[in-house]
């Protein structure tokens, strides 16, 4: 029954209406797009070296005569799906790790925290630039699992602590009186109840994952040339934002349409997940 | 001579919601003025009002004067004059109203400083003449203390201390017993007689408890809906209510002087004061509406005799002499077929033997030591019959909460046996335990925690059905909202959409949800307002019948668990002190405390609640980590001070176990105490309608 009116809810919700309708929009864009231009991604036009969008290429040239429009679009291509899983897998581990730790107490808290600490120590970096040559040419899935695995910890305490909490309310009690068992309450009573604050963090991690892993690139890991990325583009973009504007304004605004639809199915999400809202 | 004149006093709190709507009454030196209302009603927002304490966006409107000065328009430099000293505030929650970082005594001083010229030695010197006059003990070194280390009763105690401090004209008390053990309630609003006596000030009292304003208020003005809708001399109003809220709420309050038979409940719930209903605003829920009623609000009008009523019927009430139990209709409740069987033919349910649960008492942050022992439940033993309900009663931190969980668990416990349906807890096997469960749920205190926000409330009842493999969910639980009285279109919407009284409901369907035989009820009225409680009461009396339940009920309320137990086991400080049936125990109490206990608990009703003779209890309970030693109550004991040297020794020496009493006679020779010289005193005098038979 919960399924039904959530999802009731969350069809009623304009906000996440208008957020599903971007999303699909700007995934049709990144994947159908490229058959709409003129050049593809890996053409180079050594007539036009920067030039400015016009009626050829529509979003202007690089410095080495690529077409702006296709190579962005490539580069959304791979930095939706980054975002969005890295947002999805790191969330969700926080909320398992954090309710786990929070509700179960004992040694299963001490052993899972005593993790989540020494990840949080750890340099992330250096574990990276350790990992990276073994994964050198492998599937580029794996840097999403590697930036997910670094980004998770801090939530799952604040997961952990809100648990705690939680986990002496009366309908938890409850529950654990009418015999069912300790796994199923955690789905079904805790993480429910620590909605509002998973999605504002996944939607958050989206954009840090595209941002993060321009980021990494740049160290030789993820993403390499000449594939690009969104956050590729941003970040070489950002040098001349300048002079060669649309070098810049079109990847990022892209990433900021990307954003903000996946942060208004968010709103959307917490409205129809959360009783207290009248919208 | 009237201190404080309130003339059409009305407040609109921002998006234009009338909270106060029209609220007029003076109060004189030396009087008590009661004002009753359920939560919602408007009381707390006027005293605020008068005191000029609203929060910045409430607009007030109307009149307040003080000895013929204005309150309301004035500077707040000038109001902070006329603050805590012509008018002083005690709050229900006495420990958010200390600051924490300071003193007792240098918090009362303070007090004093503020609106007096006096050197902060007489200051000092000051405040412990005032927690010398509240009664709390060694008041010198106790004004050295911090609000932590003050009990609630203490607390409440200093905080009147420092209300009289500067000898005010007026003392508003907003619930200020609320949060309190009965016992504690009956030594503070001694004090607070004191505290009236000494200073000589007029009492705005504020309280939902019409036991506790029939001993004190000399005139009663009930409020409903922002609006006062009967004013009167307190007698008055409690022998011959004109309107017929106040009959239904006085008709609908469990007495703990007897009286059986179903309880009157008023239908309905308040209405939300951002949608009043036209006309009066109790209409929707009156059993006397006629047609006029719903055209407009009828005005407070006088009546004489000092009283003014808001209802157009009160004439009619008045001369056909109209009680709450006339006009509004009784539900029936079907007889119970369990009990015409005698108890010891009756299979038990659950059975507790010399239960204990300690606790460790731990102190360090790195290296953890053991400095002690918590004794939350100390050998408690007691069993129920099939079809019975069996009440616990006793004051915070008696170890009734304890008890409870560690039925619920059905784990092995630390000491004794928990024998739940023939089967000890100690022995279950994992699908054992489960199956167990579902033949023993529980209702919470608080209707709001005990349903998950986030959940529907179809997917609420449904939880036990799916956790224990049942089919056919849907049918089953619109049958179980029925029962309950909610409607089955209900099952789509979230539990804070439901008032709290339907939300108890909806916990109670949760908990039939599986057909059990044994429901444990931990507090299930205490949080709801007096006209719901007594339909939460009845639906429970009625399902017992019905369905055949036993009930194990906590409660620290007498009242409601005269009404509603067979039998009744009074706990302190972890072990029971007197244990019997309802009629035996609270007729003839044997145990000092149980004695104590009951002659606490105030009566709706004036002329009797005054002329009680009260046995008041000195001090608070002791901690359980640290319990005397033989007879755990000898520190607070009335009769442990009454007794020669020799007796008193085998009190200090010797632990007491609860004996069944020689002379326990009647229909039900079930009456057993745990004191070495119980005797049986009657301390609740006789109801009229005891009397008759």
């Amino acid at each position: 029954m919960r399924s039904r009116v959530v999802l009731r809810r969350l069809l009623r919700n304009r906000q996440a209406r208008s957020g599903c309708l971007a999303l699909i929009l700007l995934v049709a864009l990144a994947y159908l797009g490229p058959y709409a231009g003129p050049y593809d991604w890996t053409d180079k036009d050594f007539l036009a070296f920067l030039s400015p969008p016009s009626a050829d290429h529509w979003w202007g040239t690089t410095s080495i005569g690529q077409d702006m429009y296709a190579v962005t679009l490539r580069g959304m291509q791979k930095s939706i799906v980054i975002g969005v899983l890295v947002a999805l897998i790191s969330t969700g581990l926080a909320a398992m790790v954090g309710a786990f730790a929070g509700y179960f107490g004992g040694w299963v808290d001490r052993l899972l925290m005593w993790g989540v600490d020494l990840l949080l120590v750890l340099p992330s970096f250096l574990i990276i630039a350790i990992i990276s040559p073994r994964l050198r040419g492998a599937s580029w899935l794996w840097f999403v699992v590697l930036l997910a695995a670094f980004t998770w910890m801090i939530t799952s305490r604040v997961v952990r602590s809100m648990t705690l909490s939680l986990r002496e309310r009366e309908y938890v009690l409850a529950a654990a009186y009418m015999g069912i068992p300790r796994w199923k309450i955690i789905f079904r009573h805790i993480v429910p109840n620590l909605a509002s604050l998973l999605i504002i963090d996944a939607t958050l991690n989206v954009s840090a994952a595209i941002i993060g892993e321009a980021a990494l690139s740049f160290f030789g890991f993820g993403i390499q040339p000449p594939d690009v990325s969104l956050g590729t583009l941003i970040a070489e973009g950002s040098r001349n934002a300048t002079g060669y504007p649309w070098l810049f304004a079109f990847p990022a605004g892209l990433l900021v349409v990307l954003v903000l639809s996946v942060n208004l199915i968010g709103d959307g999400l917490r409205d129809a997940l959360d009783p207290g809202s009248t919208s | 001579m009237s201190i404080l004149q309130v003339r059409d006093l009305t407040v609109t709190f921002p998006g234009g919601v009338q909270a106060v709507r029209g609220v007029s009454y003076e109060v004189s030196r030396g009087e008590v003025l009661g004002i009753v209302g359920e939560s919602g009603s408007g009381k707390s927002v006027t005293s605020l009002a008068v005191m000029g304490l609203l929060p910045p966006g409430a607009v007030v409107s109307g009149s307040v004067t003080l000895h013929g000065r204005e309150l309301i328009g004035v500077q707040e430099d000038e109001l902070t004059r006329v603050r805590g000293k012509s008018i002083s505030m005690i709050f229900q929650d006495p420990l958010s109203a200390f600051t924490p970082v300071y003193t007792i005594g240098a918090q009362i001083a303070e007090a004093v400083r503020v609106h007096q010229k006096t050197g902060k030695d007489k200051a000092a010197k000051r405040a412990v003449e005032l927690l010398d006059l509240v009664g709390i003990p060694h008041p010198d070194a106790r004004a050295r203390a911090f609000p932590h280390e003050f009990s609630g009763g203490m607390r409440q105690r200093a905080m009147i201390a420092m209300a009289i401090a500067n000898d005010p004209d007026l003392l508003i008390c907003d619930e200020p017993t609320t949060a309190l053990d009965v016992t504690i309630q009956a030594q503070v609003l001694e004090v607070l007689k004191t505290a009236q006596r000494e200073t000589g000030a007029g009492i705005v009292m504020i309280t939902h408890d019409l036991g506790v304003i029939a001993g004190m208020a000399d005139r009663v003005l009930v409020m409903y809906a922002g609006r006062p809708v009967e004013q009167g001399p307190v007698d008055e109003l409690y022998y011959r209510p004109r309107m017929p809220y106040t009959m239904g709420l006085l008709a609908s309050i469990p007495r703990v002087d007897g009286a059986e038979g179903p309880l009157v409940p008023i239908e309905g719930n308040p209405p939300s004061p951002a949608a009043l209903p036209p006309g009066c605003p109790f209409a929707p829920r009156c059993p006397m509406r006629i047609d006029v009623c719903d055209e407009e609000e009828p005005p407070l009008t006088a009546v004489g005799g000092g009283r003014h009523v808001a209802c157009v019927r009160s004439r009619e009430i008045e001369h056909k002499a109209l009680t709450g139990a006339d006009v509004y209709p009784l539900p029936v409740i079907p007889p119970s077929g369990a009990v015409r069987v005698p108890r010891e033919r009756r299979a038990t349910v659950l059975e507790l033997t010399d239960l204990v649960r300690h606790y460790p008492l731990m102190k360090g942050a790195v290296f953890k030591r053991r400095v002690g022992t918590v004794h939350a439940v100390d050998g408690v033993s007691f069993d129920i019959a099939e079809g019975e309900t069996l009440a616990l009663v006793g004051e915070s931190g008696c170890g009734k909460t304890t008890t409870l969980q560690q039925i619920m668990r059905l784990e092995p416990p630390q000491s004794g046996h928990v024998v739940v349906l023939g089967q000890d807890s100690a022995r279950l096997g994992k699908a054992e335990r489960k199956a167990l469960r579902g033949d023993l749920q529980i209702v919470f205190q608080d209707p709001m925690a005990a349903l998950d926000p986030r959940m529907p409330v179809g997917d609420v009842i449904a939880e036990p059905l799916r956790a224990h493999g049942r089919r056919n969910v849907a049918a089953r639980v619109a049958e179980l909202l029925e029962l309950v009285g909610l409607s089955p279109e209900h099952a789509e919407r979230y539990p804070q959409q439901f008032s709290g009284g339907q939300r108890q409901r909806i916990g109670i369907a949760r908990a039939l949800a599986l057909e059990p035989r044994l429901l444990v009820l931990d507090e299930p009225v205490s949080a709801l307002d007096v006209s719901i409680q007594a339909g939460i009461i009845n639906l429970l009396e009625e399902l017992k019948n019905t369905l055949g339940l036993s009930y194990l009920f906590v409660a620290h309320d007498l009242a409601v668990v005269r009404h509603l137990a067979d039998r009744v086991a009074v706990m302190y400080l972890g072990r029971i002190a007197e244990i019997g049936a309802v009629e035996n125990v609270y007729d003839r109490p044997a145990h000092p405390y149980t004695q104590a206990l009951l002659s606490a608990i105030p009566l709706p009703d004036p002329e009797r609640e005054r002329a009680r003779r009260r046995i008041l209890l000195q001090g608070d309970p002791p901690s359980p980590a640290d319990p005397p030693s033989g007879c755990r109550f000898r520190t607070r004991c009335p009769k442990f001070a009454r007794l020669g040297e020799a007796e008193r020794r085998r009190c200090v020496n010797e632990e007491p176990s609860v004996v069944r009493l020689a002379n326990a006679t009647g229909e039900r020779p079930d009456h057993g105490a745990a004191c070495h010289y119980a005797e049986e005193i009657e301390v609740i005098p006789a109801s009229d309608d005891q009397e008759e038979k």
